[in-house]
């Protein structure tokens, strides 16, 4: 069972505090983020990549996007 | 499609986008607009008030095609990569004051984050206070951030109302067309122009209106913003936007040397004045505002243009804040603070913090 950030309808820089927030919570293991528009798409994928995860999917979903990121 | 989409998104792409705001800024200088003002969205809107003649300072009168080009060109690159959408009730009201704030600061400085950088790249020194400012006002931001401060859920409207703001942009310059400026006229139909000082200097209209449309569509595709440049890099480290920053310093500065447009000092620098703690306490509050509604001015005009009605009331509060600078005696000029400048920097503080401090409920 995966974590879920609803970041939908937040703007900057919303989206990748929550991100940030659910990784020092959980350490590691997998987060769903989903997000509604490109901006936020683009700076959860640069931010988790920075912090050492894995962006394992982009998947369009709704009017915006399903993000998948993990660390082993 | 998809690798221009990349491209922009990139370290190169951000870089990339700075160099040719730098490189464009100073030219635009050389053809025509004010010293160390090539590009100011701040004053530029403040300029648009007075055209409209929501204030009545005669030097500050001309409807800037610069800032009808960010908006149009940020909606024509959102529609061509399929990322406009209309989107509005995030606390507009919030976005109003703050837009209003943001631009009473910017006008105690004389200058938005952009002209700061482009005042130190053409050698003024004030401008060092004023960016200190900006860092610390947006640092003070990224406290509340921490403490849980948002303004809430945007959701999806109709497409025509994110078409607003661009439609009004687009009547600024129907507006234009019909009443063009006329040689040592200060009105031309219901437009007031300047006949002397920084409104009266300016690049031809389609100059200014290419060179606008080129940022804005750039500008869109790479999410340039000045304030997230330094909040992203105080909150997360996270140094992406802010490469896109320095480098726009870096080519307005060189551009400078080469088109001998660089005069260091700090007396008499154009359209600046030297009360040091004024440009950073205006820049303070200019960059707390900033940083509770988002982005900067700049980003503002973008985030509008890809139907963010959320922005659009930022701009509009921006707007209507100079009209109140102006007529309130709270705008700087060459010889220093206006009358009221600096009580209302204070109150701008105090309004930033309430919002700061009472706005941090938990996202639902």
């Amino acid at each position: 069972m995966s974590n879920i950030v609803d970041a939908r309808g937040l703007s900057c820089p919303q989206p990748v505090l929550l991100t940030l927030n659910e990784m020092k919570k959980i350490n590691k293991g997998e987060i769903i983020i989903l997000v509604d528009t490109d901006t936020s798409k683009e700076n959860v994928s640069r931010a988790a990549t920075t912090q050492g995860w894995n962006v394992k999917s982009v998947e369009p979903e709704g009017i915006g996007y399903r993000i998948t990121v993990s660390k082993d | 499609m998809t690798t221009i989409k990349n491209f922009f998104a990139t370290r190169w792409g951000i870089i990339s986008v700075g160099a040719f705001i730098g490189v464009f800024a100073q030219l635009l200088q050389k053809w025509g607009n004010p010293a160390n003002m090539g590009i100011c969205v701040a004053c530029f809107e403040r300029d648009m008030a007075g055209a409209l003649g929501l204030h009545r300072a005669a030097v500050v009168q001309y409807i800037r095609p610069e800032i009808i080009g960010f908006v149009l060109g940020s909606l024509i690159a959102a529609y061509a990569f399929r990322e406009f959408r209309a989107r509005v009730g995030s606390a507009p009201i919030v976005r109003f004051v703050l837009g209003a704030f943001a631009m009473i600061g910017a006008l105690v400085f004389l200058g938005c984050p952009w002209r700061a950088v482009l005042r130190l790249a053409g050698g003024d020194g004030n401008a060092i206070f004023g960016l200190l400012g900006l860092i610390g006002g947006i640092w003070v931001g990224t406290l509340f951030l921490k403490g849980g401060y948002n303004l809430g859920r945007t959701q999806k409207t109709h497409t025509s109302v994110g078409w607003l703001l661009p439609l009004i942009m687009l009547g600024f310059l129907v507006l234009m067309l019909i009443f063009p400026q006329v040689q040592g006229q200060e009105k031309s139909g219901v437009l007031f122009y300047s006949v002397k000082g920084p409104g009266s200097m300016h690049a031809p209209l389609i100059v200014s209106l290419v060179i606008g449309l080129l940022i804005g569509f750039l500008a869109q595709r790479s999410r340039f913003c000045t304030m997230g440049a330094i909040r992203d890099f105080v909150l997360f480290k996270q140094a992406h936007l802010l490469l896109g920053f320095i480098t726009l310093v870096v080519v307005a500065f060189i551009v400078n040397l080469i088109l001998g447009q660089f005069n260091p000092g700090f007396a008499k620098q154009p359209v600046a004045h030297t009360m040091s703690l004024w440009n950073f306490g205006g820049m303070v509050l200019a960059g707390l505002a900033f940083a509770l509604a988002g982005g900067c001015p700049g980003r503002q005009l973008f985030l509008a243009g890809e139907g963010d009605g959320d922005a659009a009331v930022f701009v509009l509060g921006m707007i209507v804040g100079a009209g109140i600078s102006h007529n309130f005696g709270l705008a700087s000029s060459p010889d220093g603070v206006g009358p009221y400048g600096i009580p209302a920097v204070i109150i701008g503080l105090l309004a930033c913090l309430f919002i700061g401090f009472t706005m941090r409920k938990e996202v639902a």
